[in-house]
Protein backbone atom coordinates (compact mmCIF):
# COMPACT_ATOMS: atom_id res chain seq x y z
CA UNK A 1 0.00 0.00 0.00
CA UNK A 2 2.83 2.31 1.16
CA UNK A 3 4.35 1.27 -2.04
CA UNK A 4 1.57 2.10 -4.15
CA UNK A 5 0.90 5.58 -2.83
CA UNK A 6 4.48 6.35 -3.39
CA UNK A 7 4.46 5.73 -6.57
CA UNK A 8 1.64 7.85 -7.64
CA UNK A 9 2.91 10.66 -5.18
CA UNK A 10 6.19 10.18 -7.01
CA UNK A 11 4.47 10.53 -10.50
CA UNK A 12 2.45 13.27 -9.63
CA UNK A 13 5.98 14.94 -8.34
CA UNK A 14 7.33 14.07 -12.23
CA UNK A 15 4.21 15.79 -13.93
CA UNK A 16 5.27 19.12 -11.69
CA UNK A 17 9.10 18.99 -12.54
CA UNK A 18 9.65 20.94 -16.20
CA UNK A 19 12.18 19.19 -18.43
CA UNK A 20 14.52 21.60 -20.70
CA UNK A 21 13.31 22.47 -24.06
CA UNK A 22 15.95 24.30 -26.35
CA UNK A 23 14.19 26.90 -29.08
CA UNK A 24 15.45 25.63 -32.12
CA UNK A 25 13.46 27.83 -34.36
CA UNK A 26 10.93 30.87 -34.16
CA UNK A 27 8.52 31.25 -36.89
CA UNK A 28 6.42 34.08 -37.53
CA UNK A 29 3.19 33.27 -38.77
CA UNK A 30 0.83 36.47 -37.86
CA UNK A 31 1.50 39.58 -36.93
CA UNK A 32 0.63 37.90 -33.22
CA UNK A 33 1.55 34.44 -33.61
CA UNK A 34 4.48 32.61 -33.25
CA UNK A 35 5.81 28.74 -33.51
CA UNK A 36 8.53 27.86 -31.42
CA UNK A 37 10.09 24.46 -32.16
CA UNK A 38 11.88 23.28 -29.40
CA UNK A 39 14.42 20.23 -29.05
CA UNK A 40 14.85 18.55 -25.46
CA UNK A 41 18.04 19.26 -23.55
CA UNK A 42 19.01 15.46 -23.10
CA UNK A 43 16.37 12.77 -23.43
CA UNK A 44 14.02 11.61 -25.70
CA UNK A 45 11.86 13.51 -28.03
CA UNK A 46 8.08 14.23 -26.34
CA UNK A 47 5.59 11.68 -27.36
CA UNK A 48 2.08 12.87 -27.35
CA UNK A 49 -1.40 12.58 -29.05
CA UNK A 50 -3.20 15.11 -30.94
CA UNK A 51 -5.25 17.35 -29.08
CA UNK A 52 -2.97 17.44 -25.64
CA UNK A 53 -1.18 20.27 -24.34
CA UNK A 54 1.82 21.43 -22.60
CA UNK A 55 2.74 23.71 -19.62
CA UNK A 56 5.14 25.98 -21.08
CA UNK A 57 7.64 27.84 -18.44
CA UNK A 58 9.10 31.19 -19.31
CA UNK A 59 11.30 31.06 -16.31
CA UNK A 60 11.00 34.01 -13.90
CA UNK A 61 7.91 35.36 -16.00
CA UNK A 62 5.21 31.96 -15.68
CA UNK A 63 3.84 28.93 -17.07
CA UNK A 64 0.78 28.53 -19.75
CA UNK A 65 -1.13 26.11 -20.98
CA UNK A 66 0.02 25.92 -24.42
CA UNK A 67 -1.59 23.02 -27.19
CA UNK A 68 1.09 20.82 -29.03
CA UNK A 69 0.81 21.86 -32.73
CA UNK A 70 3.32 19.69 -34.61
CA UNK A 71 3.05 16.15 -35.71
CA UNK A 72 2.52 13.37 -33.19
CA UNK A 73 3.96 10.54 -35.62
CA UNK A 74 7.47 11.37 -33.50
CA UNK A 75 10.71 12.16 -34.51
CA UNK A 76 10.50 15.89 -35.23
CA UNK A 77 10.85 19.14 -33.51
CA UNK A 78 8.06 19.91 -30.41
CA UNK A 79 5.98 22.75 -31.97
CA UNK A 80 3.73 24.80 -30.26
CA UNK A 81 2.02 27.94 -32.14
CA UNK A 82 1.37 30.96 -29.47
CA UNK A 83 -0.36 33.99 -29.51
CA UNK A 84 0.88 36.75 -28.00
CA UNK A 85 -1.92 38.24 -25.33
CA UNK A 86 -0.27 38.81 -22.15
CA UNK A 87 3.11 39.15 -20.36
CA UNK A 88 4.08 34.87 -20.21
CA UNK A 89 2.75 34.70 -23.85
CA UNK A 90 4.98 37.89 -24.92
CA UNK A 91 8.05 35.69 -22.91
CA UNK A 92 7.85 32.73 -24.25
CA UNK A 93 7.57 34.20 -27.74
CA UNK A 94 10.60 35.97 -27.41
CA UNK A 95 12.55 33.79 -26.29
CA UNK A 96 16.16 33.52 -28.47
CA UNK A 97 17.19 30.81 -30.94
CA UNK A 98 19.15 28.92 -28.37
CA UNK A 99 17.29 29.96 -25.18
CA UNK A 100 15.66 27.40 -22.76
CA UNK A 101 12.11 26.42 -21.82
CA UNK A 102 10.49 24.55 -19.19
CA UNK A 103 8.17 22.24 -20.48
CA UNK A 104 5.83 19.89 -18.71
CA UNK A 105 3.60 17.47 -19.93
CA UNK A 106 2.04 16.51 -22.11
CA UNK A 107 -1.24 16.71 -20.44
CA UNK A 108 -5.21 16.09 -20.96
CA UNK A 109 -7.39 14.44 -23.57
CA UNK A 110 -6.13 14.34 -27.12
CA UNK A 111 -8.63 14.37 -30.19
CA UNK A 112 -8.85 10.69 -31.03
CA UNK A 113 -8.70 11.25 -34.81
CA UNK A 114 -8.47 7.70 -34.78
CA UNK A 115 -12.45 7.89 -34.46
CA UNK A 116 -13.34 9.48 -37.56
CA UNK A 117 -12.00 5.97 -39.53
CA UNK A 118 -13.67 4.97 -42.39
CA UNK A 119 -16.37 7.96 -42.22
CA UNK A 120 -16.36 11.73 -43.05
CA UNK A 121 -13.97 13.90 -40.53
CA UNK A 122 -15.28 17.70 -40.25
CA UNK A 123 -12.34 20.30 -38.47
CA UNK A 124 -13.49 23.42 -37.61
CA UNK A 125 -11.26 25.96 -36.48
CA UNK A 126 -11.70 29.40 -35.43
CA UNK A 127 -8.52 31.95 -34.75
CA UNK A 128 -5.61 30.46 -32.43
CA UNK A 129 -7.79 27.20 -32.47
CA UNK A 130 -5.70 25.72 -35.83
CA UNK A 131 -3.03 25.57 -34.13
CA UNK A 132 -4.17 22.54 -31.83
CA UNK A 133 -6.10 20.98 -34.59
CA UNK A 134 -3.02 20.79 -36.48
CA UNK A 135 -1.83 17.94 -35.11
CA UNK A 136 -4.77 15.94 -35.79
CA UNK A 137 -4.86 17.24 -39.33
CA UNK A 138 -1.19 16.04 -40.09
CA UNK A 139 -2.71 12.72 -38.15
CA UNK A 140 -5.32 12.14 -41.06
CA UNK A 141 -3.39 13.27 -44.13
CA UNK A 142 -0.78 11.00 -43.24
CA UNK A 143 -3.29 8.04 -42.72
CA UNK A 144 -5.67 9.89 -45.59
CA UNK A 145 -6.96 6.36 -47.05
CA UNK A 146 -9.01 5.20 -44.04
CA UNK A 147 -10.88 8.59 -43.80
CA UNK A 148 -13.36 9.69 -46.69
CA UNK A 149 -14.17 13.17 -46.89
CA UNK A 150 -11.86 15.33 -45.02
CA UNK A 151 -13.13 18.99 -44.62
CA UNK A 152 -11.02 22.09 -42.73
CA UNK A 153 -13.22 25.01 -42.24
CA UNK A 154 -11.44 27.63 -40.95
CA UNK A 155 -12.60 31.55 -39.84
CA UNK A 156 -10.00 33.93 -39.01
CA UNK A 157 -10.51 37.74 -37.85
CA UNK A 158 -8.88 39.34 -41.25
CA UNK A 159 -6.67 37.78 -44.02
CA UNK A 160 -3.62 38.30 -42.46
CA UNK A 161 -4.52 36.52 -39.44
CA UNK A 162 -4.67 33.53 -41.88
CA UNK A 163 -2.66 30.50 -39.74
CA UNK A 164 -0.44 27.93 -41.54
CA UNK A 165 -1.15 28.89 -45.07
CA UNK A 166 1.31 26.90 -46.52
CA UNK A 167 -0.61 24.15 -45.01
CA UNK A 168 -3.68 24.68 -45.74
CA UNK A 169 -2.95 25.01 -49.38
CA UNK A 170 -0.85 21.49 -49.21
CA UNK A 171 -3.61 20.05 -47.57
CA UNK A 172 -6.03 21.05 -50.53
CA UNK A 173 -3.26 20.15 -53.33
CA UNK A 174 -1.93 17.19 -52.36
CA UNK A 175 -4.27 15.18 -49.77
CA UNK A 176 -8.09 15.94 -50.73
CA UNK A 177 -8.57 17.82 -47.62
CA UNK A 178 -11.54 20.38 -48.54
CA UNK A 179 -10.65 23.80 -47.10
CA UNK A 180 -12.94 26.55 -47.05
CA UNK A 181 -11.26 29.76 -45.23
CA UNK A 182 -13.75 32.76 -44.49
CA UNK A 183 -12.74 35.98 -42.67
CA UNK A 184 -14.52 38.05 -40.60
CA UNK A 185 -13.47 41.27 -42.34
CA UNK A 186 -12.30 41.76 -45.51
CA UNK A 187 -10.61 44.06 -47.68
CA UNK A 188 -12.13 45.40 -50.56
CA UNK A 189 -9.64 43.20 -52.86
CA UNK A 190 -10.07 40.22 -51.24
CA UNK A 191 -11.65 37.37 -53.29
CA UNK A 192 -12.70 34.50 -50.63
CA UNK A 193 -15.46 34.39 -48.06
CA UNK A 194 -16.21 36.91 -45.47
CA UNK A 195 -18.69 35.42 -42.61
CA UNK A 196 -18.87 33.56 -39.73
CA UNK A 197 -17.33 29.82 -39.51
CA UNK A 198 -20.67 28.42 -38.14
CA UNK A 199 -21.91 29.66 -41.78
CA UNK A 200 -19.97 26.85 -44.03
CA UNK A 201 -21.42 24.27 -41.69
CA UNK A 202 -25.20 24.02 -43.23
CA UNK A 203 -23.47 23.52 -46.70
CA UNK A 204 -20.45 21.92 -46.45
CA UNK A 205 -20.31 18.46 -48.40
CA UNK A 206 -20.48 16.13 -45.63
CA UNK A 207 -22.42 12.64 -44.67
CA UNK A 208 -23.56 13.59 -41.42
CA UNK A 209 -24.41 10.17 -40.10
CA UNK A 210 -21.16 9.07 -40.86
CA UNK A 211 -19.17 12.10 -39.89
CA UNK A 212 -16.84 13.04 -36.84
CA UNK A 213 -16.20 16.46 -35.94
CA UNK A 214 -12.92 18.76 -34.46
CA UNK A 215 -14.10 21.96 -32.87
CA UNK A 216 -11.40 24.34 -31.28
CA UNK A 217 -11.78 27.86 -30.93
CA UNK A 218 -13.57 30.52 -28.95
CA UNK A 219 -16.13 28.68 -26.72
CA UNK A 220 -19.00 31.30 -28.37
CA UNK A 221 -17.86 30.04 -31.74
CA UNK A 222 -17.74 25.92 -30.25
CA UNK A 223 -20.98 26.66 -29.37
CA UNK A 224 -22.59 27.79 -32.49
CA UNK A 225 -20.82 25.73 -34.51
CA UNK A 226 -21.87 22.15 -32.64
CA UNK A 227 -25.37 23.23 -32.50
CA UNK A 228 -25.03 23.51 -36.52
CA UNK A 229 -23.09 20.47 -36.79
CA UNK A 230 -25.99 18.84 -34.72
CA UNK A 231 -29.00 20.57 -36.63
CA UNK A 232 -27.05 19.03 -39.78
CA UNK A 233 -27.57 15.72 -38.25
CA UNK A 234 -24.24 14.93 -36.63
CA UNK A 235 -24.17 13.04 -32.96
CA UNK A 236 -23.60 14.93 -30.63
CA UNK A 237 -21.09 12.55 -28.89
CA UNK A 238 -19.09 12.34 -32.12
CA UNK A 239 -18.85 16.77 -31.94
CA UNK A 240 -15.13 16.49 -29.99
CA UNK A 241 -14.67 20.17 -28.53
CA UNK A 242 -11.10 21.82 -26.89
CA UNK A 243 -12.25 23.62 -23.80
CA UNK A 244 -10.49 25.87 -22.37
CA UNK A 245 -9.98 27.56 -18.84
CA UNK A 246 -6.63 28.77 -16.73
CA UNK A 247 -4.77 26.03 -15.65
CA UNK A 248 -2.18 25.97 -13.17
CA UNK A 249 -0.57 22.15 -12.31
CA UNK A 250 -2.18 20.42 -15.39
CA UNK A 251 -2.14 16.73 -13.53
CA UNK A 252 -6.04 17.10 -11.37
CA UNK A 253 -4.23 18.58 -8.33
CA UNK A 254 -5.17 22.75 -8.10
CA UNK A 255 -8.91 22.83 -9.37
CA UNK A 256 -7.76 25.93 -11.49
CA UNK A 257 -9.92 24.36 -14.37
CA UNK A 258 -12.58 22.92 -12.84
CA UNK A 259 -15.83 23.57 -14.99
CA UNK A 260 -18.47 21.83 -12.86
CA UNK A 261 -17.37 18.27 -11.96
CA UNK A 262 -14.94 18.11 -14.32
CA UNK A 263 -11.37 19.00 -14.36
CA UNK A 264 -10.20 20.15 -17.73
CA UNK A 265 -6.67 19.09 -17.74
CA UNK A 266 -7.44 15.35 -17.31
CA UNK A 267 -11.03 14.78 -18.30
CA UNK A 268 -10.19 17.30 -20.56
CA UNK A 269 -9.45 19.43 -22.69
CA UNK A 270 -11.07 17.42 -25.81
CA UNK A 271 -14.26 16.17 -24.57
CA UNK A 272 -17.53 15.56 -26.69
CA UNK A 273 -20.68 17.49 -26.90
CA UNK A 274 -22.73 15.37 -25.25
CA UNK A 275 -21.13 15.62 -21.95
CA UNK A 276 -20.26 19.95 -22.81
CA UNK A 277 -23.48 21.12 -23.85
CA UNK A 278 -25.38 21.27 -20.05
CA UNK A 279 -22.01 22.33 -19.16
CA UNK A 280 -21.04 25.45 -21.34
CA UNK A 281 -21.70 28.72 -20.35
CA UNK A 282 -25.66 29.59 -22.49
CA UNK A 283 -25.06 33.03 -24.59
CA UNK A 284 -28.15 34.29 -25.36
CA UNK A 285 -27.95 37.09 -27.50
CA UNK B 1 -25.72 19.75 -71.84
CA UNK B 2 -28.85 19.58 -69.74
CA UNK B 3 -30.87 22.89 -70.28
CA UNK B 4 -33.18 23.65 -67.11
CA UNK B 5 -36.15 25.23 -67.00
CA UNK B 6 -36.38 28.55 -64.19
CA UNK B 7 -38.79 26.15 -62.34
CA UNK B 8 -36.31 23.52 -61.89
CA UNK B 9 -33.01 25.74 -61.10
CA UNK B 10 -35.62 27.03 -58.59
CA UNK B 11 -36.49 24.09 -56.78
CA UNK B 12 -33.01 22.79 -56.77
CA UNK B 13 -32.07 26.20 -54.72
CA UNK B 14 -31.75 24.95 -50.99
CA UNK B 15 -33.85 28.64 -50.78
CA UNK B 16 -37.22 26.60 -51.84
CA UNK B 17 -36.58 23.23 -50.22
CA UNK B 18 -40.17 21.70 -49.40
CA UNK B 19 -41.71 24.86 -51.18
CA UNK B 20 -44.95 23.45 -53.21
CA UNK B 21 -44.47 23.02 -56.67
CA UNK B 22 -47.55 25.69 -57.34
CA UNK B 23 -46.31 28.15 -55.42
CA UNK B 24 -42.61 28.22 -57.12
CA UNK B 25 -44.25 28.33 -60.43
CA UNK B 26 -46.39 31.57 -59.00
CA UNK B 27 -42.86 32.63 -58.29
CA UNK B 28 -41.18 31.79 -61.64
CA UNK B 29 -43.39 34.11 -63.30
CA UNK B 30 -40.94 36.93 -61.78
CA UNK B 31 -37.58 35.69 -62.19
CA UNK B 32 -34.82 35.58 -64.51
CA UNK B 33 -31.39 33.98 -65.16
CA UNK B 34 -28.67 36.74 -64.49
CA UNK B 35 -24.83 36.90 -65.49
CA UNK B 36 -22.27 38.65 -63.13
CA UNK B 37 -18.46 38.95 -64.22
CA UNK B 38 -15.78 39.66 -61.82
CA UNK B 39 -15.92 42.94 -60.43
CA UNK B 40 -19.23 43.55 -62.15
CA UNK B 41 -21.88 45.71 -59.84
CA UNK B 42 -25.20 43.79 -58.58
CA UNK B 43 -26.24 46.50 -56.88
CA UNK B 44 -25.00 50.01 -55.36
CA UNK B 45 -26.04 52.11 -51.91
CA UNK B 46 -28.99 54.27 -52.59
CA UNK B 47 -30.66 52.85 -55.61
CA UNK B 48 -33.62 51.31 -56.02
CA UNK B 49 -33.93 47.77 -54.36
CA UNK B 50 -35.79 46.44 -57.13
CA UNK B 51 -34.35 42.77 -57.19
CA UNK B 52 -34.01 39.64 -54.91
CA UNK B 53 -30.83 37.18 -56.12
CA UNK B 54 -30.53 33.44 -55.43
CA UNK B 55 -27.09 32.71 -56.19
CA UNK B 56 -26.18 29.90 -58.39
CA UNK B 57 -22.41 29.87 -58.82
CA UNK B 58 -19.55 31.89 -57.30
CA UNK B 59 -19.46 34.66 -54.47
CA UNK B 60 -20.91 38.32 -54.11
CA UNK B 61 -19.18 40.18 -51.49
CA UNK B 62 -21.77 42.91 -49.87
CA UNK B 63 -19.57 45.53 -49.01
CA UNK B 64 -19.46 48.73 -47.08
CA UNK B 65 -18.10 52.28 -47.79
CA UNK B 66 -16.06 53.91 -44.74
CA UNK B 67 -16.20 57.24 -43.82
CA UNK B 68 -12.11 57.08 -44.49
CA UNK B 69 -12.68 56.32 -48.08
CA UNK B 70 -12.06 52.43 -48.39
CA UNK B 71 -14.65 50.22 -48.95
CA UNK B 72 -14.46 46.58 -46.88
CA UNK B 73 -16.21 44.02 -47.16
CA UNK B 74 -18.50 42.71 -44.34
CA UNK B 75 -20.37 39.63 -45.77
CA UNK B 76 -20.34 37.45 -48.60
CA UNK B 77 -22.88 35.34 -50.55
CA UNK B 78 -22.33 31.82 -51.97
CA UNK B 79 -23.63 29.29 -53.96
CA UNK B 80 -26.90 27.91 -52.53
CA UNK B 81 -27.58 31.76 -50.30
CA UNK B 82 -29.58 34.71 -51.23
CA UNK B 83 -28.77 38.46 -51.72
CA UNK B 84 -30.73 41.51 -50.75
CA UNK B 85 -32.94 42.47 -48.74
CA UNK B 86 -34.03 45.78 -48.86
CA UNK B 87 -36.74 45.04 -51.76
CA UNK B 88 -38.75 43.99 -48.97
CA UNK B 89 -38.75 47.16 -46.65
CA UNK B 90 -39.84 50.77 -47.96
CA UNK B 91 -38.44 52.98 -48.91
CA UNK B 92 -36.67 49.88 -50.92
CA UNK B 93 -33.78 51.36 -51.47
CA UNK B 94 -30.05 49.25 -51.10
CA UNK B 95 -28.25 49.86 -47.68
CA UNK B 96 -24.75 48.45 -48.94
CA UNK B 97 -22.98 47.69 -52.62
CA UNK B 98 -23.01 44.34 -53.66
CA UNK B 99 -20.14 43.29 -56.01
CA UNK B 100 -19.29 39.87 -57.67
CA UNK B 101 -16.24 38.74 -57.01
CA UNK B 102 -15.82 35.89 -59.75
CA UNK B 103 -17.77 34.60 -62.13
CA UNK B 104 -21.23 34.91 -60.54
CA UNK B 105 -24.82 33.22 -62.14
CA UNK B 106 -28.18 33.52 -60.10
CA UNK B 107 -31.76 33.76 -60.43
CA UNK B 108 -33.13 37.77 -59.93
CA UNK B 109 -36.78 37.65 -58.80
CA UNK B 110 -37.97 41.46 -60.18
CA UNK B 111 -39.39 42.95 -56.80
CA UNK B 112 -42.21 45.08 -57.84
CA UNK B 113 -43.86 41.56 -59.18
CA UNK B 114 -42.93 39.51 -56.01
CA UNK B 115 -44.49 41.97 -54.06
CA UNK B 116 -47.78 42.29 -56.35
CA UNK B 117 -48.14 38.31 -56.11
CA UNK B 118 -47.44 38.22 -52.04
CA UNK B 119 -49.86 40.78 -51.59
CA UNK B 120 -52.62 39.60 -54.05
CA UNK B 121 -52.05 35.77 -52.58
CA UNK B 122 -51.16 36.27 -48.81
CA UNK B 123 -50.40 32.35 -48.65
CA UNK B 124 -47.67 32.65 -51.42
CA UNK B 125 -46.54 35.86 -49.55
CA UNK B 126 -45.98 34.03 -46.10
CA UNK B 127 -44.14 31.00 -47.64
CA UNK B 128 -41.87 33.23 -49.44
CA UNK B 129 -41.42 36.09 -46.12
CA UNK B 130 -41.15 32.81 -43.68
CA UNK B 131 -38.28 32.02 -45.62
CA UNK B 132 -36.41 35.09 -46.24
CA UNK B 133 -37.36 35.60 -42.63
CA UNK B 134 -35.18 32.16 -41.70
CA UNK B 135 -32.07 33.81 -44.03
CA UNK B 136 -32.15 37.51 -41.94
CA UNK B 137 -32.66 35.86 -38.37
CA UNK B 138 -29.11 33.63 -39.37
CA UNK B 139 -27.73 36.74 -40.59
CA UNK B 140 -28.52 38.88 -37.79
CA UNK B 141 -26.95 36.06 -35.26
CA UNK B 142 -24.24 35.92 -37.40
CA UNK B 143 -24.18 39.38 -36.80
CA UNK B 144 -24.45 39.59 -32.98
CA UNK B 145 -21.74 36.87 -32.65
CA UNK B 146 -19.49 39.06 -34.91
CA UNK B 147 -20.03 42.04 -32.95
CA UNK B 148 -18.06 40.12 -29.77
CA UNK B 149 -14.86 39.94 -32.13
CA UNK B 150 -15.60 35.80 -32.27
CA UNK B 151 -11.92 34.78 -32.46
CA UNK B 152 -10.31 37.81 -30.05
CA UNK B 153 -10.01 35.79 -27.00
CA UNK B 154 -10.11 32.09 -25.80
CA UNK B 155 -9.16 32.04 -22.40
CA UNK B 156 -11.44 32.83 -19.44
C1 LIG C 1 -5.67 23.63 -22.80
C2 LIG C 1 -5.25 24.98 -23.32
C3 LIG C 1 -4.60 25.06 -24.53
C4 LIG C 1 -4.19 26.30 -25.03
N1 LIG C 1 -3.55 26.32 -26.23
C5 LIG C 1 -3.08 27.50 -26.70
C6 LIG C 1 -2.36 27.54 -27.93
O1 LIG C 1 -2.13 26.54 -28.59
N2 LIG C 1 -1.90 28.74 -28.35
C7 LIG C 1 -2.14 29.90 -27.64
O2 LIG C 1 -1.70 30.96 -28.07
N3 LIG C 1 -2.85 29.89 -26.50
C8 LIG C 1 -3.31 28.72 -26.00
N4 LIG C 1 -4.01 28.70 -24.82
C9 LIG C 1 -4.24 29.99 -24.13
C10 LIG C 1 -3.04 30.41 -23.33
O3 LIG C 1 -2.86 29.53 -22.27
C11 LIG C 1 -3.25 31.85 -22.81
O4 LIG C 1 -3.22 32.73 -23.89
C12 LIG C 1 -2.18 32.23 -21.83
O5 LIG C 1 -2.39 31.56 -20.63
C13 LIG C 1 -2.15 33.73 -21.59
O6 LIG C 1 -1.14 34.02 -20.62
P1 LIG C 1 -0.34 35.42 -20.56
O7 LIG C 1 0.39 35.46 -19.29
O8 LIG C 1 0.44 35.61 -21.81
O9 LIG C 1 -1.51 36.48 -20.59
P2 LIG C 1 -2.21 37.11 -19.31
O10 LIG C 1 -1.26 38.11 -18.72
O11 LIG C 1 -2.74 36.00 -18.47
O12 LIG C 1 -3.36 37.87 -19.99
C14 LIG C 1 -3.16 39.14 -20.63
C15 LIG C 1 -4.44 39.67 -21.15
O13 LIG C 1 -4.86 38.86 -22.24
C16 LIG C 1 -6.11 38.29 -21.96
N5 LIG C 1 -5.99 36.93 -22.42
C17 LIG C 1 -5.57 35.87 -21.73
N6 LIG C 1 -5.54 34.81 -22.51
C18 LIG C 1 -5.95 35.22 -23.70
C19 LIG C 1 -6.13 34.59 -24.94
N7 LIG C 1 -5.87 33.32 -25.09
N8 LIG C 1 -6.56 35.32 -25.98
C20 LIG C 1 -6.81 36.62 -25.86
N9 LIG C 1 -6.66 37.27 -24.71
C21 LIG C 1 -6.24 36.57 -23.66
C22 LIG C 1 -6.31 38.37 -20.50
O14 LIG C 1 -7.70 38.45 -20.18
C23 LIG C 1 -5.57 39.63 -20.15
O15 LIG C 1 -6.38 40.76 -20.39
C24 LIG C 1 -4.45 27.48 -24.31
C25 LIG C 1 -5.12 27.40 -23.08
C26 LIG C 1 -5.52 26.17 -22.60
C27 LIG C 1 -6.23 26.09 -21.29
S1 LIG D 1 -5.01 22.78 -13.68
FE1 LIG D 1 -4.90 22.08 -11.66
S2 LIG D 1 -6.58 20.77 -11.54
FE2 LIG D 1 -6.55 21.30 -13.63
Amino acid sequence: MTEVLSAERSQAVDAMLPRSFRVERTRRDTRDTFTLELAPVGGDPLRFAAGQFTMLLAAGVGEVPISISGDPSGGGLLEHTIRNVGSVTRALVATPRGGVLGVRGPFGTGWEVERGEGGDVVLVAGGIGLAPLRPALLQVVRNRERYNRVLLLYGARTPEDILFAPDLERWERDHDVEVAVTVDNGPHDWRGRVGLVTRLVPRAGFDPSRTTAYVCGPEVMMRSTALALRDRGVRADRIRLSMERNMKCGVGLCGHCQLRELFLCVDGPVLGFDRLEPLMSRWEL
Amino acid sequence: MTVRTLDETLREHPFFEGVGEEVVALLAGCARNVHFRPDELVFQEGQPADFFYLIKEGRVAIQLHEVAGGASIIDTVDAGEVLGFSWLVPPYRWVFDARATVDTRAVGFDAVCLRTKCDADPAVGYVLLSRVARTMHERLEAARVRLVDLYGTRTR
